[in-house]
């Protein structure tokens, strides 16, 4: 676990000399930022009367779920090249000869990635303190709890599954698009068939990602069925990867 | 200590390794020649636990590589052929990280100290990237050395460098062969004969030769021969040297000097100088004539290449 940990480190420290991660931060923050403004500008507009009509006092659900939806976009930028590159530039044959176990190197590698995602994730928490500071009794101390419980499991699973894609290759825009498609699959396709077929719609329904955040640890409450739908995702993308790494050594 | 049994490894239909066995002492430099493709840098790989064999067993410091792969990781320092280096990393960063990677106590004083050992301590800040090619590949065997491992396998480690760097390493190599075992790989045989105390040709995936280097140039010859010369036109030299005994052959070089042949281990020099000087020549030189690995080399290759041919 300690090698797991000197990897996270190192690939921590590796997104601050990239300029991928920046525009990614940058894109992200942005557009959470302009959000935040209209979300604010509007509820002063609409609401100033007060009493019946008036829009509800905006929590941090939206800053939340717009997070978690522009990772399905930019995510695959930061995970496409964690294992790849260094496939690419033959220093994994360091890491597989050096006393590292399969399994530490990729969780090293994703463990970095939640790190630099965390960071970013910590920015906003800025949004918390100002919206509760505007609102006369506060913001809703639990529902911020599990909607940022929440992010971070959707931050795990998809990081986890964009370390598992990036180590089948070699090429970072090969392991890009294959990762987008992996997320734009679990965010929209899957869910799509629980609407028009009967039989096995529980199942797509279940598979559908957005749900387990969006209609639950976004408005505060938090399933068990949930928790274990991000860890068991979390886990799948963990272990392809190992076995991606076990393959290449059989090469 | 390396030991391999059996080893074979194929790349789906492809066989690079067929069934080599070897052993390396601690204390033993072992050269593995051979031309590119060879099967070297394959066998290397699965020594250094980077990948399974196919069939076959190797031991690396007494630990098996496929059963006990990281107690063999633990114990070898490796330093592949491309030398791969991070080179958004500083010389210092990128050592420091290796240590870390193998769990060194006080992994940056480490560092500097394996950085001050092959000469780039006052790089230490630089990145990887603004370095030369003969400082990258210090920085790769910084990397194979760090951990002060008991086997030591290198692959063409003096590639690419100028011959100083060549000179330098080299020593550096010998030095550290003195407690450890190291296997290192080249193409350039005249490196092979100078650092290695037994060199294995291996051609096509298979050792077709091992031995020291002395010894692989006396059994490819049959007899070793040497040359003399003496002042003036020497009349009736051949006939004296033939007359020694122990020498089984005479031969007039083109230019003045001659060549006898006698057989290994019974080297008659002396007696052949004693004989010139009291047959009243005055002696000017009497040199061993050694075939050179070059010749041995291609000697064993082309036999074996001409082999498959005739099969198909």
């Amino acid at each position: 676990m300690r090698n797991a940990w000197t990897i996270a480190r190192r690939e921590y420290h590796r997104f601050f000399t990239s300029p991928i991660a920046y525009v990614v931060a940058f894109v992200m923050l942005l557009t959470l930022g302009i959000m935040f403004a209209i979300t604010i500008i509007y509820y002063r507009q609409n609401a100033l009367g007060g009493g019946y009509g008036a829009p509800p006092a905006p929590d941090m659900g939206g800053i939340t779920g717009t997070f978690a939806f522009l990772m399905i976009l930019m995510l695959p930028a930061i995970t496409m090249r964690l294992v790849a590159d260094e496939n690419r530039m033959g220093t994994m044959e360091l890491l597989l000869t050096a006393p590292v176990r399969d399994w530490e190197l990729i969780v090293g590698k994703w463990l970095g990635g939640l790190l630099y995602m965390l960071t970013l994730i910590a920015a906003t928490l800025v949004y918390a303190f100002i919206l509760n500071a505007l609102e006369t009794p506060g913001i809703d101390q639990q529902q911020l709890m599990t909607s940022y419980l929440g992010l971070i499991l959707v931050t795990a699973s998809l990081l986890a599954l964009g370390v598992g894609v990036s180590a089948m290759f070699t090429n970072q825009i090969a392991a890009f698009f294959v990762t987008l498609g992996v997320f734009v699959f679990l965010w929209w396709l899957v869910g799509f068939p629980a609407n028009y077929v009967s039989a096995g719609s529980d199942l797509f329904s279940y598979l559908d990602m957005k749900t387990h955040f969006y209609d639950t640890m976004n408005q505060g409450v938090i399933n068990l069925s949930d928790l274990a739908y991000f860890l068991s995702l979390t886990a799948l993308g963990l272990f392809s990867g190992s076995t991606a790494v076990e393959v290449r050594r059989w090469g | 200590m390396i030991r391999v049994q059996g080893l074979t490894k194929d790349y789906g239909a492809r066989r690079a390794v067929s069934s080599i066995n070897f052993e390396a002492k601690q204390g033993e430099i072992v050269g593995f020649l051979g031309p590119n493709g060879a099967g070297k840098t394959t066998t290397m790989r699965i020594l250094t636990g980077y990948m399974p064999p196919t069939e076959g067993s190797a031991q690396v410091a007494g630990f098996d590589v496929v059963e006990e792969s990281l107690e063999v990781r633990k114990r070898v320092g490796y330093m592949p052929e491309t030398v791969p280096l991070y080179t958004d990393m500083t010389a210092i960063e990128y050592l420091t990280f290796m240590a870390d990677l193998r769990q060194l106590p006080e992994s940056q004083d480490r560092a500097y100290e394996t950085l001050e050992m092959v000469g780039m301590d006052s790089r230490a800040d630089s990145y990887i990237s603004s370095l030369s090619k003969g400082m990258r590949q210090r920085m790769g065997l910084a990397q194979a050395l760090i951990h002060h491992p008991e086997v030591l396998i290198l692959d063409e480690p003096t590639i690419g460098l100028d011959p100083a760097q060549v000179v330098e390493v080299r020593n550096l190599i010998r030095e550290m062969g003195k407690q450890r075992t190291v296997l290192l790989s080249t193409h350039i045989l005249s490196e092979a004969q100078q650092i290695c105390d037994r060199v294995l040709i291996i051609n096509k995936g298979r050792i077709i030769a091992e031995d020291t280097p002395q010894n692989l140039q006396a059994r490819l010859v049959g007899s070793e021969r040497a040359s003399v010369r003496v002042r003036g036109d020497g009349d009736g030299l051949g006939k004296l040297v033939q007359k020694v005994k122990g020498v089984r052959s005479v031969h007039a070089q083109g230019d003045g000097a001659l060549e006898f042949q006698f057989a290994p281990g019974q080297d008659v020099r002396p007696e052949v100088a004693k004989a010139i000087v009291g047959g009243g020549y005055e002696l000017l030189e009497l040199r061993p004539v050694g075939m050179s690995l070059e010749e041995i080399f291609l000697e064993l290759t082309r036999d074996d290449s001409h082999s498959p041919r005739k099969e198909r």
